[in-house]
């Protein structure tokens, strides 16, 4: 199974439209992403919570079409923007 | 065992074993990378887990991605407490927040 970089782009920033996203394709497959995803939402969240917010934006393809992604998420926050 | 009976064991697990950690494979002989980056996490910190073979369960597989809403493995649980997958523990580890949160539970390093 696979996913390309537009598709998970366009899912995530469905959910999580301001999200600033880089995708890394991490064996070529278009099945074992890194991703850091930066992202207002995230602000005030756990971390597992900044992880859900991504995982439920790509509607269930997580653990199935998608095989692996490494999340890196981090809140852009009032201070982080200046 | 059905689904239900498997939701009680996942609770009972969590319950009665510190850290717990629902993997594919065991801690021996992991059979996915992300497994084996915690598991390698865990015995660097020397405590004591559970490790739980989801593989040859499939309702097992299912049923603890429901309980977490977590759509994939490892999973890992202290005291009860899902902490995440391997991202989640990889990065608690490398800030040390996951060592302040074995402490703060009171678990004991024992292997090291």
């Amino acid at each position: 199974m696979a996913m390309t970089v537009e598709e998970i782009t366009k899912l995530i920033k469905l959910s999580i439209p301001d999200a600033i996203i880089k995708l890394v394709d991490q064996r070529g497959d278009q099945d074992h992403y890194q991703a850091t995803i930066h992202s207002n939402l995230f602000a005030g969240k756990s971390k597992i919570q900044q992880h859900q917010l991504v995982y439920q934006a790509l509607k269930g393809y997580m653990g199935g079409r998608l095989h692996a992604l490494s999340l890196t998420t981090i809140a852009i926050t009032e201070t982080s923007k200046k | 065992m059905n689904t239900t009976a498997i939701v009680e064991q996942i609770k009972k697990d969590i319950r009665d074993n510190d850290i717990v950690l629902y993997m594919k494979g065991t801690a021996t002989l992991p059979q996915c990378g992300f497994s084996a980056v915690v598991v390698q996490i865990l015995n660097r910190l020397g405590v004591q887990f559970k490790g739980v073979d989801v593989l040859p369960n499939p309702l097992l597989r299912q049923a603890i991605k429901d309980f977490t809403q977590w759509p994939t493995l490892p999973q890992l649980y202290v005291k009860g407490e899902f902490v995440g997958g391997a991202d989640i523990v990889r990065e608690m580890y490398e800030n040390g927040e996951l060592k302040e949160l074995i402490d703060a539970k009171g678990i004991k390093v024992t292997l090291k």
